[in-house]
């Protein structure tokens, strides 16, 4: 029997445009002896920057019963986006109030789901640093991954810090350390902290400026002379991977920087092939950085 | 002499930061309004958007003003501006509040009426809508659908039922049946 069990929330980007992600992170979990059991029926967080934006009470609503299919699971949640991690983690907390719970729940009659409040929601950052832990992770690598790497954390992992595990905002070291692990350098680059610039709505709704602040992180990495990016996000992955060709059009840049989630990156450190890994779908050519680290697609 | 300047009373809406207040933001009538907020904001640094005027018009009543500035709509919601401001305002709640009661007003942009739209449709704001998808699903070894509610058809009738129950299909004007994708 494995260890670690959770309720795996997929969310919408990732099994609906970027099942590479998926892909790769259902291949290293058993290495690390994590289960990931299915939240059947799961919908859209749903996404904070958009629908939180519309109704409050709706989002919370839609939320509420995510978590309760995570709470008929009887286990607490993983998440592999920011956006679902802010939307889970912030349901979780406001649901904790009895009041609101029972306004909710008021709602949910008749969906044959109800929320009682015993299931807490991790990000795969956390689960991977906090539960199963760098030892272990560093006992499934037979490939160590030599490359500089631009690390970009995304916003919702660290905030609001008030109702995040980690003590920090600025200075945040987890994700770097877990590349770190692999091999890998973490570079320091400009702007690392900032934001990536697709959520709140703007990717979908002011792409101009959504993009342009993209731009900027392209240009400070390409300055930094990375082999690649790695994200904890998968809507920041999008953004720039997706972004970055858009970037090209709009501003009349060639930037080629290849992005890679962190479960991609570990894949290969395990052994996995880059086909077995999807990073044959990427927008961006992930060749060059697969050339550095002697291998190929 | 100087002309005195007179602010139209009718036009202030004097509830709008005790309803904030009210909502969670309890601390926003502690705003020293000293600009900490705009200084962190990634997004203004490239636009118009000045977050410490968006809480300080908030403050003052200027409801309609507020509601219908566009620039409410390039917060990213990184959270930077509550993080740093000295005087603990949840200042990215309070935009949300904000956007909510926008959206209350009808000032809400086709784009993402239209996301909202595929949540009540489907259950996901980004749903499967190509078989391309599907396809890659398959290419990679997953299941051409998700586990999620693309694959509970008795899952979307849930959201569907929550939908109704807040009023969300109201408060966009969904038309059951009469929606393309080109809202």
């Amino acid at each position: 029997m494995t260890k670690h069990r959770y309720s795996f929330f997929l969310g919408c980007v990732i099994p609906n445009r970027l099942p590479q992600i998926e892909a790769a992170t259902r291949l290293v979990a058993p290495k690390l002896d994590i289960e990931l059991v299915e939240m059947k029926g799961a919908s859209c967080c749903p996404a904070p920057g958009v629908i939180k934006s519309f109704d409050k009470d709706t989002w919370l609503a839609i939320v509420a019963r995510n978590i309760a299919l995570a709470e008929e699971n009887g286990l607490d949640i993983l998440v592999l986006c920011n956006g679902c991690y802010g939307t889970l983690i912030a349901g979780v907390h406001d649901l904790k109030d009895p009041e609101t719970r029972a306004r909710v729940n008021k709602i949910l009659k008749g969906t044959g789901h109800q929320i009682k409040g015993t299931v807490t929601t991790k990000h795969l950052a956390e689960v991977l640093y906090m539960d199963i832990g760098m030892e272990a992770i560093e006992e499934t690598i037979i490939r160590p991954i030599e490359a500089r790497c631009a690390i970009h954390v995304g916003c919702h992992l660290l905030k609001p810090s008030d109702i995040r595990p980690w003590g920090v905002v600025e200075d945040f070291t987890v994700v770097d350390e877990l590349v770190e692990l692999l091999g890998a350098t973490s570079v320091d680059y400009k702007l690392k902290d900032m934001c990536c610039g697709a959520g709140g709505g703007l990717r979908s709704a002011v792409l101009d400026v959504s993009l342009d602040m993209a731009r900027e992180k392209f240009e400070a990495m390409t300055q930094a002379k990375v082999d690649c990016l790695v994200n904890v996000c998968n809507f920041c992955h999008l953004q720039f991977d997706v972004g970055q060709v858009q970037v090209n059009k709009e501003f009349g840049t060639d930037y080629q920087i290849p992005v890679l989630y962190y479960t991609q990156l570990l894949g290969l450190a395990q052994g996995f092939t880059p086909k077995e890994m999807g990073l044959d779908r990427h927008y961006i050519s992930v060749e060059p950085f697969l050339e550095k680290i002697g291998m190929s697609v | 002499m100087i002309d005195r300047r007179i602010i139209n009373g009718s036009k202030i809406d004097s509830e709008l930061a005790d309803d904030m207040t009210k909502a969670g933001i309890d601390r926003i009538r502690s705003c020293i309004q000293c600009g900490t907020c705009t200084g962190a904001c990634p997004s203004g640094r490239r636009t118009a958007m000045r977050t410490r005027q968006l809480i300080r018009k908030a403050l003052l009543g200027f409801r309609e003003e507020v509601l219908s500035d566009p620039d409410l709509w390039v917060c990213t919601t990184c959270g930077t501006c509550t993080e740093r401001c000295p005087r603990k305002i949840d200042v990215t709640e309070a935009i949300l509040y904000l956007r909510n009661l926008a959206c209350q007003e009808g000032y809400m942009r086709p784009e993402h009426r239209a996301v909202s739209v595929k949540l009540i449709e489907t259950g996901h704001a980004v749903p499967i809508d190509d078989e391309k998808w599907s396809k890659m699903r398959e290419d990679l070894g997953l299941s051409p659908l998700p586990p999620t509610v693309h694959s509970y058809p008795k899952a979307v009738k849930e959201i569907q039922h929550i939908i109704k129950k807040t009023g969300f299909d109201k408060l966009i004007n969904y038309k059951e049946g009469k929606e393309d994708d080109k809202t």
